[in-house]
């Protein structure tokens, strides 16, 4: 496997303007011989799939909800950041893209990260002109807030809801090509594998959900913006669906898999209550600008906390933190949350939670404006826990948000498979060891519409047309396959066998043996115990799992098992590079490797690479490749909130 | 959060395909904890159905957080069920009683086409967005966002429509299985903004039209929608939308 990050020549602010000029173009009259596949529809999906087809690609555009307006960025809830400086408060590009490295704890690229952050307020621009409803002030202008790991006001919102609008608003812009007849939309359809042809991306095969019926499509190129992994914990933040199938299909297919064990756990969800618990629902990190985190000093201090007095309260962050305070990186609040109740000072009947408390901010600014930033917030709090955040603090702990790894990419956002594209969480680009609150949704928006769009056409100039047929071997060969799983999946329903269990079983007990030994800390002794778990597991659900129905109809247990299914062999390979990793780096805590207060301590002379795996096959270990990270324009440091 | 537990009947839709005739089936289920979501309640189901070898209840859901719309049903008669400005899945089980049968059944219009049990059919939705829910510009064109102001007050108005989540309550609930709350919030959005004025009068036109043409019904005032909205939509939107589309069929350029 060749990791060439086509990081373009010239000075820092020049690279991607290099790049820019120096791509090969494809004339305007020939784009429409090209036919692009995009799978998922989120914001960087979407983004993609508008932009493409408004230069003139055809673009066949896949997911798998009803419709494309409801894929998981839509659950985002707090902001985007851009580099605007409106607030006069000292932003800049190269400020955004210093905090985002550091943020990240220097693990990621430099050239990758300072694109993004020179697009951000093209975005911003984008977004406006769309018609999406941010936050004003009185005088019309944009509104900013704060958000954590910064300390200037950058950041872009419409209320607690700004993932919604902005995916919204990349979802009309597709819409419209849709009307267009430039975008084909496939809803419904989950992705079942990639097709390569003489080594390069040409096509995929997709289950239609309602038929069951296995669909090749064929395309010059295919890009994958199919989120994060997060749901391999069973408990996550993510949508139901949210899956790695696609990812790992495209791994099993000669992409690498970059940092996988690179997973942020935020730090402001609410507490888990049951063990029948299908999901965890995040509040939004925007709450901390306002809210102050607290336990008791005291441990197993069972006061309800208004009948807790002033000192006997820990308000460990600012304690801690001082310049940061409430506002540090999530990898360090949800690190000191667990440290905390690991004391024995959580609060709530599990002992797992600690407070975020709103009360000082309500007497000092009066409730009404505390409302009207977080009032769906707290609405939403409510409707889970029939608890009323104005009234007592919210509970809150850390729980499986985002993932930083994903398929490697280069500079161009082409993963190891030429003509595949990987674009927004899927990819693994640019948020190193630990992402920054609102830079998601930047980053899924800068792949989607500023940066493919100018990468596709350097990719397709070069490889030029070829035949869309898909009566290939390949297909057949992938078809087979798929077929022969899907048989091996059905084969006990209905037949009445004991002691047989639901994939939802298996996806459980996959998800806790990872939270407690690949989760907020992890040591050697751990990650090779879950090592040794995970074939075991993954042998029982092979072995017992029931899926009931047929494989021609709508079955929503088959799907889910072939999701598990992946999860169940992409486990293993998170728990390698954790274990590979000796070394603690933003989100990756190696115990081994700590500071005397408890910081993540990187280890720069051996571990500043981005990790890469190769798969060799299903019997055999996958391979190690490294992609050294240089850093010419910033000096990694330890990160230092204090 | 105290751990309560109910023993509830279920009286749920079940229907194979879109062609078969479907029917109400009964299942009673012990000992839901009533800190459970009512997905989780039939998630509790599906494992049981599962394991005694029957077949699980399709449903459409996914953020399970309130905000995605994939998720629905009418529950007890009620679109998305007793709460107000709840979604079905951030509906918990606290709100039912111990001993009580809960019905639930899909969304029904001519224009929501039955999938399987729950999961109806509402890409008419996304044909009303295609016909004009969007401001025509390319990627790269735009000024500097502070270039278009917003007063707050209107930016407000326009965040208020625009938090609708497509769900289809408001179809379901209407007897005329109208789509006009989600049509004027659409329209609202965009005519409360400057961003909306180059096109405003074409897309009343067009997503009225495309509104008739998927089967949707017209608004009779009965407010239903309004009241189901898990978002708190407001029937102001349908007077917005009905100025709207008037002043483009009269002034049309």
């Amino acid at each position: 496997m060749q990791l060439d990050a086509q990081i373009p020549a010239g000075a820092l602010a020049e690279k991607w303007e290099n790049c820019k000029f120096t791509n090969k173009l494809v004339n305007p009259a020939n784009k429409r011989k090209y036919e692009i596949i995009v799978v998922g529809t989120g914001l960087a999906g979407a983004s993609a799939a508008a932009t493409l087809a408004e230069l003139g690609y055809n673009v066949k555009s896949f997911c798998i909800q009803d419709s494309p307006r409801r894929a998981h960025s839509i659950a985002a809830q707090g902001g985007i950041n851009a580099a605007k400086n409106y607030q006069n408060d000292g932003d800049s590009v190269f400020r955004l893209f210093y905090d985002t490295i550091k943020g990240g704890d220097f693990r990621a690229r430099e050239a990758n990260v300072y694109r993004l952050a020179q697009v951000s307020n093209n975005i911003i621009d984008q977004c406006v002109a769309q018609g999406i409803p941010f936050a004003r002030e009185y005088g019309g202008t944009l509104a900013n807030r704060s958000f954590g790991g910064a300390q200037v006001s950058r950041t872009f919102y419409a209320r607690g809801q700004t993932g919604q609008q902005l995916l919204l608003g990349a979802y009309s812009a597709m819409m419209r090509q849709v009307a267009t007849g430039k975008i084909t939309l496939f809803p419904r359809r989950e992705i079942m594998d990639i097709i390569t042809i003489d080594g390069r991306a040409r096509g995929i095969i997709c289950r239609n959900l309602i038929t069951g019926k296995l669909e090749r499509y064929a395309a010059h190129a295919v890009v994958l913006a199919t989120g994060g992994y997060g749901n391999v914990f069973y408990l996550s933040t993510n949508a139901m669906a949210s899956n790695v199938t696609a990812s790992w299909r495209a791994y099993k297919k000669g992409a690498g898999f970059a940092n996988p064990c690179f997973v942020q756990i935020h730090p402001t969800c609410i507490p888990v209550h049951g063990d029948y618990q299908s999901k965890l629902t995040l509040m939004s990190e925007s709450l901390r600008n306002d809210g102050r985190v607290w336990v008791p000093k005291k441990k197993h201090d069972t006061r309800p906390p208004a009948e807790i007095p002033e000192e006997d309260r820990d308000y460990y962050l600012e304690r801690k933190y001082p310049s940061f305070g409430n506002l540090v990186p999530r990898d360090v609040a949800s690190r000191n949350a667990k440290e905390v109740c690991d004391e024995g000072r959580g609060v709530g009947e599990t002992g797992l939670a600690v407070y975020l408390d709103f009360q000082e901010v309500i007497k000092r600014d009066g409730l009404e404006p505390i409302l009207k930033k977080y009032g769906n917030l707290f609405h939403m709090y409510e409707k889970i826990t029939a608890s009323d955040p104005s009234r007592e603090p919210m509970k809150i702990y850390p729980a499986v948000h985002y993932t930083m790894g994903g398929l490697w990419v280069d500079y161009n956002l082409m993963s190891t498979i030429p003509g595949m594209f990987v674009l927004g969480e899927a990819n693994f680009s640019d948020h190193g060891a630990n992402r920054l609150g609102a830079s998601a949704l930047m980053q899924g928006l800068a792949d989607g519409y500023f940066i493919l769009p100018y990468t596709m056409g350097n990719y397709l100039a070069q490889a030029g047309a070829c035949d869309l047929s898909t009566g290939h071997k390949p297909y057949d060969v992938a078809e087979d396959a798929i077929k022969e799983k899907t048989k091996s999946f059905l084969r006990h329903s209905g037949s009445g066998r004991k002691g047989l269990q639901t994939v939802d079983h298996y996806h459980r007990e996959l998800g806790a043996l990872l939270w407690d030994y690949c989760g907020m800390a992890r040591n050697k002794k751990g990650l090779e115990y879950a090592l040794s778990k995970i074939p075991e597991i993954r042998a029982e659900f092979n072995e017992n799992t029931l899926v009931p129905g047929t494989g021609q109809q709508l079955n929503q247990s088959l799907e889910r098992a072939g999701r598990v299914g992946d999860f169940l062999e992409f486990a293993e390979v998170m728990v390698r590079d954790a274990l590979a990793r000796e070394e603690s780096c933003g989100c990756h805590l190696r115990e081994e490797s700590q500071t005397e207060e408890h910081e993540a301590k990187r280890d720069d002379e051996h571990f500043t690479h981005v990790a890469v795996w190769e798969y060799t096959g299903d019997d055999r270990e996958p391979v190690l490749h490294r992609e050294h990270l240089e850093f010419e324009n910033v000096t990694p440091s330890q990160r230092s909130y204090k | 959060m105290a751990a309560n537990t109910i023993s509830i009947t279920v009286k749920i839709w079940r229907q194979s395909d879109p062609n078969s005739t479907g029917s109400f089936e009964n299942h009673r289920l012990e000992d839901i904890n009533t800190d459970m979501s009512f997905l989780e309640m039939l998630d509790v189901l599906n494992e049981r159905l599962t394991l005694s070898g029957g077949e699980p209840v399709a449903f459409d859901h996914d953020c399970r957080e309130g905000i995605c719309g994939m998720c629905g049903a009418v529950v007890n008669g009620i679109a998305h069920g007793p709460e107000r400005e709840t979604t079905l899945c951030q509906l918990h089980m606290r709100h039912f009683r111990n001993g009580e049968t809960i019905a639930i059944e899909p969304f029904r219009a001519r224009a929501f086409p039955p999938i399987k049990d729950l999961i109806i059919d509402r890409s008419s939705f996304d044909h009303i967005i295609t016909a004009g829910g969007y401001v025509s510009m390319n990627t790269g064109s735009a000024q500097d966002g502070n270039t278009i102001p917003v007063a707050q007050d209107k930016a407000e108005q326009a965040m208020d429509a625009a938090a609708c989540i497509g769900c289809g309550a408001c179809v379901a609930a209407c007897p005329n299985a109208a789509a006009m709350l989600f049509v004027g919030a659409k329209v609202s959005q965009f005519a409360l903004l400057p961003q909306g004025e180059p096109e405003r009068k074409k897309r009343a036109l067009a997503m009225v039209e495309a509104m008739d043409k998927a089967g949707f019904g017209n608004c009779g005032n009965e407010r239903e929608c309004e009241n189901v909205c898990p978002k708190g939509i407001s029937i102001r939107n349908i007077a917005r939308l009905n100025r709207e589309y008037i002043r483009a069929a009269f002034t049309a350029d």
